[in-house]
């Protein structure tokens, strides 16, 4: 699904990935792990297709095509979501007006007509019952007021009425409280499939009691520097970074 | 001929250039150049006027000789020579519109093109329309359902003729001859425009509308509304116009009076899409417009308007609240790109007690354009307890273009509460990397962001004019965005 090579990205002369390696097999679920700062965002970001990155060497393939190339949005048309970790208000516009837009240009770019009006609310109603989400909050402005928990329960309803081939979920486990925690845990997993692949960037090994990942990696300076099974995310919770950077710089 | 369908509509206004830059081939009987006192009185003699209509012009003319244009404007343009402009002109063929087949074809071609074929206009429900191409009005429907309400919704030249009791009493009362310059110079030249009377008591089953149109090359367009709501009565009044691309610039200046006797109630909703000129600046209209309304006891305006187009704008929608608990609205988008420059706002004059204003504006600039908000609130003395909400919103795409806020506030009773609310942003880089991330790309990431932000606005308007709204929003800030 997707497959990184040696990828080194920097913004503004600073160097932030290094030489960074990470394959990720559809039907797989992913943990980066890391201290602040060594790059996660920017890794999402970066596959994801910002543009204020520099790419300076590496190749990121999706399917086994190079995506260097693709625009953000032609990135999303082929599959890829990103949850973010401070996700944007846009004043004015309804949950429900954006994710409409966001699914029919998508299918636009696929040759699709508009979805039906009728699909899109048996949709909407599903999916926000999965999530348990008020549909009042569906008429709300994107991320307009919304709490840090709501923001991220919103972020994973999207995910769910895009329905992607390849999840980043970046700290969406930060600012969510239990039980907010274990229903967006449980919604991802609804979604799992042996056809998509999700990559959860997380700080707290509580994510992945929900959510248990094949893979954990630690990414520190740039790289990832240790990839282990889910047993790691224990180990790291009870003796932090320090050991890994000892190792690293050994 | 086949039908055109609003989807028609719709398919027209996604495609990118500036869409009605068409120009029509029917033969014109214009008069020659230049602007004196005959031209005044040749304009009033050609339109059969009588004599008290003919001093009323000739008067404005003296007044407007003496007077000077207006600079305290922040748009910045070559001034016209009025003596360069023809100041009549009327299509040759001037059907009497018993049935269409008796319509020049070319016309009824233009019609098509604007997205307002008759036959469609005639199925769509609730809409009278009174179509004004060039300064003649050559069409109107929907009449007899007027009529028998007892509304009157015709070409303000015929209504001169068939009421001039009414027209009479009530033409220039709100925007006197003296008021300003352009004023000045309409009530001289005005070559038509419309008139609307709703009696004692009568709610207008219909949302009136009309659509304006400069056709003749060189030809000022002067247009000239009234709109008078009698007790207790009620109207909505749809104003809207494309006009097509010409390399000169072409001078508009309307004036439009509302009065809304006691108990009353008028909205007004314009969308404005006159020719903004090229990407490079060059061409597009001038816009100055005189738009006025006088509340009596109880009495409601709302104004709400959607500027798009223009070269250059000028233009303030006003509501005079004379009679006690009489409520001014005025609700704007103007969307400047390239090198448009607009300087629009409102004036609300509280002069009764427990007057009520709202003033909601949102401006967009892109490009190299300047978008300027130019409000006055006036609370007059004997004015107990009047209230004002203002807010004024800036949204600004790129470097390179301007917001200005220019907020008066003249408060002579101590019990008036105003209040002034302004923000200004700019769409961010996150917020169109966050919109492409989900599959939209940055064109309709900017529209749905535009959309979000004019939406108090939009709300305002009756729905068949929303949609060709939000299209319009779309067009003009299409490649606004590097
Ligand atoms: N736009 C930017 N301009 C300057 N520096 C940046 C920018 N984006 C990221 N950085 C820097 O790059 C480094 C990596 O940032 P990134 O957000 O990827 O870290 P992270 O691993 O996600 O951290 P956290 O766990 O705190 O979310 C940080 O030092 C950050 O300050
Ligand atoms: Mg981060």
């Amino acid at each position: 699904m997707l497959k990184i090579n040696n990828l080194h990205a920097s913004i503004d002369d600073k160097s932030i990935l290094k030489g960074l390696n990470i394959e990720v097999k559809a039907g797989e679920v992913h943990a980066i792990m890391g201290p602040n700062g060594a790059g996660k965002s920017t890794l999402a970001n970066i596959v994801a297709g910002k543009e204020e990155y520099d790419v300076t060497e590496g190749v990121i393939e999706l399917n086994g095509e190079d995506i260097s190339e693709l625009a953000p949005e032609e990135r999303a048309h082929n599959g890829v979501f990103l949850s973010f970790q401070y996700p944007v208000e846009i004043p004015g516009v309804s949950v429900t007006n954006f994710i409409k837009t966001a699914i029919n240009e998508t299918r636009k770019a696929k040759g699709l007509e508009d979805m039906p009006a009728k699909d899109m609310l048996k949709m909407i109603r599903e999916k926000s019952e999965l999530l348990e989400i008020d549909r009042k909050f569906l008429s709300r402005s994107l991320n307009e007021g919304f709490s840090g928990g709501e923001k991220k329960r919103n972020e994973i309803f999207q995910m769910a009425m895009l329905e992607p081939k390849l999840a980043i979920l970046d700290e969406t486990d930060s600012g969510l409280d239990i039980d907010a925690l274990r229903i967006v845990a449980n919604g991802v997993n609804k979604l799992k499939s042996k056809d998509n692949a999700v990559i959860v960037i997380t700080h707290y090994q509580r994510l992945l009691e929900y959510i248990v990942p094949d893979f954990v990696h630690v990414l520190h300076d740039g790289k990832i520097v240790k990839t282990g099974d889910a047993s790691l995310a224990l180990e790291l919770e009870a003796k932090g970074y320090d050991w890994i950077k000892k190792e690293v710089n050994s | 001929m086949s039908k055109y369908t609003e989807e028609d509509l719709e398919q027209e206004l996604k495609t990118k250039e500036y869409e009605y830059g068409f120009y029509t081939d029917i033969e014109s009987d214009t008069f020659a150049k230049g602007l004196n006192e005959d031209v005044v009185r040749a304009i009033s003699k050609k339109k059969n006027e009588p004599k008290w209509m003919t001093d009323w012009r000739v008067e404005a003319f003296r007044v407007w000789e003496k007077m000077e244009e207006p600079d305290w404007a922040n748009v910045n343009y070559p001034k016209p020579d009025f003596q360069e402009l023809a100041y009549y002109s009327a299509p040759k063929v001037k059907p009497k519109l018993d049935s269409l087949d008796e319509v020049d074809p070319d016309l009824l071609e233009t019609f098509k093109k604007l997205g307002i074929s008759l036959e469609e206009q005639k199925r769509l429900a609730n809409v009278a329309v009174d179509i004004v191409i060039d300064s003649v009005s050559v069409a109107t429907t929907f009449k007899k359902t007027l009529g028998e309400k007892g509304i009157i919704f015709m070409p303000i030249s015929e209504a001169i003729q068939e009421h001039p009791e009414l027209v009479k009493k009530y033409l220039g009362t709100v925007v006197p001859t003296s008021d300003n310059f352009y004023a000045a110079l309409n009530s001289a030249v005005f070559s038509d425009g419309s008139f609307c009377y709703i009696p004692k008591g009568v709610r207008c089953p219909m949302e009136l509308s009309t659509y304006f149109r400069i056709n003749e090359g060189g030809t000022g367009q002067f247009e000239r509304t009234l709109v008078v709501a009698d007790k207790g009565s009620y109207v909505s009044y749809l104003e809207g116009c494309t006009a097509p691309s010409r390399d000169e610039n072409q001078l508009h200046a309307a004036v439009v009076e509302l009065i809304a006797l006691d108990d009353s109630e008028i909205k007004y909703s314009t969308v404005q899409n006159w020719y903004p000129g090229d990407a490079e600046g060059k061409g597009g209209v001038f816009n100055f417009v005189t738009k006025r309304a006088i509340c009596e006891t109880n009495a409601k305006v709302s104004w709400t308007q959607v500027e798009t187009g223009s070269a250059v704008t000028w233009k303030y929608p006003s509501c005079i609240l004379k009679g006690n608990n009489s409520v001014g609205e005025f609700y704007s988008i103007a969307v400047t790109n390239h090198y448009q420059q607009a300087d629009t706002g409102t004036k609300m004059i509280h002069l009764g007690k427990n007057t009520k204003s709202t003033i909601i504006s949102k401006g967009i600039s892109a490009g190299k354009s300047q978008n300027s908000y130019r409000g006055l609130v006036h609370v007059g003395a004997r004015a107990e307890n009047a209230r004002n909400f203002s807010q004024c919103d800036s949204l600004l795409m790129g470097n390179a273009c301007g917001a200005h806020t220019f907020p008066y506030i003249e408060a002579k009773n101590k019990s008036a509460q105003i209040e002034h609310e302004a923000t200004t942003s700019k769409i961010g880089e996150d917020q169109l990397f966050y919109c492409n991330q989900r599959g939209i790309d940055t064109e309709k990431a900017i529209a749905l962001i535009v959309n979000g932000f004019s939406k108090e606005v939009l709300n305002k308007l009756p729905m068949e004019f929303a949609v060709e709204a939000q299209k319009l929003l779309e067009i003009s800030l299409e490649g606004s965005v590097g």
